[in-house]
């Protein structure tokens, strides 16, 4: 095992991320293990919402307050935009899985398509708050 | 153990080590788990929507109706277990080293079963 490991450090790698000029595919993709996995942790925080709801009023408060709070606007911030960019790039993903969208120009555009509707949507979302709020 | 692999051939170190039969069963369980939390993410959105400012008791008898508590507890499983398998695909791809591959692993399993239990006994304890 030992001798193989040895014998693989010193052949040359083949080329990966760091040689290529960043692309809207690559990018996106990245984003969206990204995104997924700062999805995961924030299940920490969803779990609090539901937990804080079952537990009582003076529980559901103390989230409640949190999540108006400025440290806890800018994690659900960060969440939201995990969120709606999660969703959008997620279709593009299913989509081509259907073997549809291949092309490069298809894939660009979707990629734009994902962009715009994350911004949107995070847009919507954040000026709805503050204009209700 | 390394003795014994220098002496096999490379085919003989790979047999009984390769595709366990499970890889298309994950992926499609993947894409089967997101579609739909598609349709419950566009649920999602509305609910958080109408829950943001509501007191306590609005919140708890708006998640309290059965086709709210229903989609929570759909969302909370389908969404845990995409969650879960995801997480598992990046710390397959990334993680090299065994060990901490299935310490990883094994975190993130008790991590999402927990969390994901812990929801599911709230939804249900606010809604019967």
């Amino acid at each position: 095992m030992s001798a193989v490991t040895k014998q693989k450090s010193k052949r040359p790698l083949s080329p990966h991320l760091q040689v290529y000029r960043p692309q809207m595919t690559s990018v996106l993709s990245i984003l969206h293990r990204l995104s997924g996995v700062a999805l995961s942790l924030g299940l920490v925080m969803f779990a609090w919402w539901l937990l804080a709801a079952a537990y009582g009023p003076e529980a559901y408060r103390t989230f409640t307050d949190f999540a108006g709070s400025n440290i806890g606007m800018l994690f659900f911030f960060g969440w939201s935009a995990a969120f709606y960019f999660h969703f959008a790039s997620g279709i593009r993903h299913l989509i081509w899985d259907s073997g549809r969208l291949f092309n490069i120009k298809h894939a660009y555009g979707a990629g734009y398509f994902v962009l715009f509707f994350t911004i949107l949507m995070l847009a919507l979302t954040w000026g709805g708050i503050f204009y209700y709020r | 153990m390394s003795g014994q692999n220098q002496i096999k051939s490379p085919l003989g170190r790979a047999r009984g080590l390769g595709s366990a039969r499970t890889g298309v069963d994950s992926w499609i369980r993947l894409r089967v788990t997101a579609v739909a939390n598609i349709l419950l993410a566009v649920w999602f959105v509305w609910f958080v929507k109408e829950s943001v400012g509501m007191s306590h008791a609005d919140f708890v008898a708006m998640l309290a109706q059965p086709i709210n508590a229903i989609a929570m507890i759909l969302l909370v499983i389908w969404m845990f277990f995409h969650a879960s398998m995801g997480c598992r695909e990046i710390v397959e791809d990334y993680v090299h080293h065994e060990g901490i591959k299935i310490f990883k692993l094994v975190g993130m399993y008790l991590f999402f079963f927990a969390v994901g239990l812990a929801c599911i006994f709230s939804v249900l304890k606010i809604a019967l």
